[in-house]
């Protein structure tokens, strides 16, 4: 494939909108109307299509924030303290809040619109948890997504949507972010977006760490294998300030298969055991105390169950059940009629089906496989691989203007979500320190962003010229990996197998490696040290290096090219960011094994910036506030 | 190998400008074989088994087979998606067969409004009210 045979497709718009996931649904939606009252473009910019993007493709079971403020079951704050003690103290209460006071209007939308909530006889929601409500979310991202192009057709022509396009690079002018470009992976087009205001929504990022299955499993990752890491490239390459990169999830599954764990253990007041059948919660609840106060208080952060669960693992107590067959007897047990005891059963059985079938489906064909009744046996539960996902119970992203009623003065500069790089906004798994937005936060995150970036256009009416100069030297760099692989194929009789260049799919397993035994992946229990990281960081300078050397001899291939060059770059900054925080404060995602406790001057936020000048990192270390 | 296509019921969507499966891949995973005009996924380690080709799938022509690499054969798991539900039937490995059926969508495909309803009670660009608040709330 030549890649001189590429046509530039120049796009001029506004507000240039980054992804099709949840948050990206939600700033199309909000700022196509505000938009429209202030005659601003808006595009969006979609590596799939929209109805199947983004982690929400598969559907959910359940929407995890909702509030129910306007009905007095929760308040604002009383979510942001359980954020805050969830990640062990570190979280940005402006951010958290600010998700925290809109997201019921995005919930009370979603229904309206379609999505089919579970309701009790007298019509009110029913909850799995405090924070969460169950759905029937098969078709959930359909909907949303038809609501979001609905809102941008409401724009006509100044409102467009793009898809298959993969997009690499930040266009900046100076130190304003004002486009991207990528390439089209369906036709042999370069594409150039102009905009005044940037929103980066590009989802979290998966295969970073080896995953523990290889073969065909490799896939059958718990987030999706498709968020690369876009979006922390595009914010850290832009220079923007980031946070949290340390702060990876490790969630803890049904094994291999990666079924949701929650209805299990909220709706179905399950309990998870090691083999002997002891409740590990139980019979390790003092080793909370040495995470207190966090691990003292209810509900005991996600990393510390998953922590003492590790503990058992270490033991050799496993493997770590699931005692499916004992709540769903129990909760059968509580009915004395046999007749209506027979409907509870059935009813418990679909009910923990559609769990998996709306947003798993792979966990009930492992079930189907195994020959598993949820309600005769038990299932094992294990810990998957590092992930970096800030909308659910990691933290990693960009370092983002608070709003400003809510913010203390130096978290407030100016927009809502806006990174520190003039015109450039994030949201969703692209913005860090607002754990536990989950999918309606984050399309309601996206909503505030949406709103801020227009105002930013509003206030910023100059057309910026790009000039062609630039446009040439990022279309040589994107289309590189063609090149490469067009110039040097020809010496070998192996496609894959030859000295000038590596292929996409060996550089992600040579990264994966480093991750796993340096930055404490899975195989190593999740610990690390100093010499460790120091080795890993070492090994990572020469895949830097051999990334100018990556080919591709497709779209396809040129794609995976670029989502590993993403992931590199996420990796980067989450070695350095472990080897800066000098203590561990999250030890069920990770374990410095030479600062074994948590120390009170870590109490603070992790930040780090590359200076797109000078290409140094730098770490910064701030206060909460 | 997670998502395959079973060679006897693709006909290539031959009545349409492009394959069902190519279009929804969230991975981009499904290419239509020109030359047999029958589509395949190129890269089944890289699939999620998220199932949009079989749900959108026109001949029903696409299955899924469990990760070799830790499910045992014999396990099927086949989606009827229709515009307001979806029927699931799960095969086991020892021939048992359930069936379930749930609501997917209350509202017409192509029917949203986006406000739904709900007026938006500021004019005002910097203010922290969203479209459709404080009504939606």
């Amino acid at each position: 494939m030549n890649a001189e045979s590429f046509e530039t497709v120049v796009v001029e718009t506004d507000l240039l909108i980054l992804g099709g996931g949840m948050a990206a649904c939600g700033a199309a939606y909000e700022a196509s109307y505000w938009a429209k009252k202030h005659k601003q473009r808006v595009t969006v910019v979609d590596k799939a299509a929209m109805e199947r993007s983004g982690a929400v493709a598969m559907g959910l079971s359940a929407i995890n924030l909702y509030l129910g403020v306007s009905k007095g079951n929760n308040t604002v704050d009383e979510y942001v303290s359980y954020v805050k003690n969830d990640l062990m103290g570190i979280a940005r209460k402006d951010l958290v809040a600010n998700i925290a006071r809109h997201v019921d209007s995005s919930v009370h939308l979603f229904e309206k619109w379609g999505l089919p909530i579970w309701k009790d006889d007298d019509g009110n929601y029913v909850n799995e948890g405090r924070w969460q409500i169950m759905i029937h979310g098969e078709s959930y991202k359909n909907i949303v997504s038809e609501a979001a192009k609905k809102a941008l057709k409401e724009l006509g022509e100044d409102g467009c949507y793009y898809e298959r396009i993969f997009i690499t690079e930040p266009v900046m002018f100076g130190d304003r972010c004002v486009g991207a470009v990528g390439f089209s992976v369906r036709e042999n087009k370069f594409y150039v977006f102009k905009a005044k205001a940037v929103l980066d929504v590009m989802g979290g990022a998966v295969h970073i760490f080896r995953p523990r299955s290889v073969g065909e499993g490799l896939g059958r990752s718990w987030y999706p294998p498709f968020n690369s890491g876009a979006s922390t490239y595009f914010t850290l390459k832009s220079g923007a300030e980031m946070t949290c990169q340390e702060v990876r999830f490790v969630p803890v599954r049904f094994k291999d298969s990666y079924g949701p764990v929650g209805a299990w253990f909220l709706l179905f007041k399950s309990k998870a055991t090691n083999a002997k059948g002891e409740d590990y919660m139980e019979t390790r609840a003092a080793e909370l105390e040495n995470w207190a106060p966090y691990g003292t208080s209810k509900p005991t952060p996600t990393n510390l169950r998953n922590y003492l669960m590790l503990l058992e693992l270490e033991e050799g107590n496993g493997p770590i059940y699931m005692r499916t067959d004992e709540a769903i007897q129990k909760l059968v047990a509580e009915i004395p009629d046999e007749k209506e005891a027979k409907r509870k059963m059935k009813e418990l059985e679909s009910e923990a089906w559609e769990d998996f079938l709306d947003m798993t489906i792979s966990q009930a064909l492992n079930w189907a496989s195994h020959n598993i009744m949820p309600e005769e046996s038990p299932s094992e539960i294990s810990a998957t691989e590092p992930y970096f996902i800030s909308s659910h119970s990691g933290a990693s992203g960009a370092w983002v203007s608070g709003p400003q009623d809510l913010a203390p003065g130096e978290h407030a500069w100016g927009y809502d979500n806006m990174t520190t790089v003039k015109g450039l906004f994030a949201a969703g798994d692209a913005s860090g320190a607002s754990s536990h937005k989950f999918s309606s936060g984050s399309f309601t995150e996206g909503r505030i962003a949406g709103k801020a970036a227009i105002a930013f256009c509003v206030d910023h009416p100059d057309t910026i010229e790009i000039s062609e100069e630039q446009i040439a030297g990022l279309k040589e760099k994107v289309l590189q990996p063609l090149k490469v692989f067009e110039e040097h194929h020809a010496y070998a009789n192996d496609e894959d197998v030859n000295p000038h260049f590596v292929k996409p799919k060996m550089f992600m397993f040579r990264l994966q490696k480093i991750m796993d035994e340096y930055a404490g992946g899975a195989s190593m229990g999740f610990k690390t040290s100093e010499p460790l990281l120091t080795k890993g960081l070492e090994y990572l300078e020469y895949m830097k290096e051999d990334s100018e050397k990556l080919a591709a001899s497709d779209l396809n291939e040129l794609m995976r090219c670029w989502e590993n060059v993403h992931r590199m770059w996420q990796a980067e900054s989450h070695l350095r960011t472990v080897l800066f925080r000098e203590e561990t404060r999250w030890p069920g995602y990770y374990f410095r094994t030479d600062f074994p406790g948590m120390k009170e001057d870590w109490e603070a936020f992790a930040n780090c910036r590359w200076n797109p000048e000078t290409g140094e990192w730098e770490m910064i270390k701030r206060e909460i506030l | 190998m997670p998502s395959f296509v079973i060679t006897e019921k693709c006909d290539g969507c031959k009545a349409q400008d492009r394959t069902a499966c190519q279009y929804i891949c969230p991975n981009d995973l499904m290419v239509l074989d020109k030359e047999k005009n029958k589509a395949y996924n190129r890269a089944v380690d890289m699939c999620w088994e998220c199932y949009s080709c079989v749900k959108i799938c026109p001949t029903q022509a696409i299955e899924v087979r469990g990760y070799a690499d830790f499910m045992p054969l014999g396990g099927v798991v086949q989606p009827l998606r229709s515009t307001d539900s979806i029927m699931w039937a799960v095969k086991f490995r020892n021939k048992k067969v359930k069936r379930f059926k749930f609501p997917i969508r209350t509202t017409a495909e192509g029917s949203i409004d986006p406000d739904a309803g709900f007026s938006t009670g500021t004019d005002d660009l910097k203010s922290p009210v969203l479209r459709t608040e404080p009504d939606s709330l």
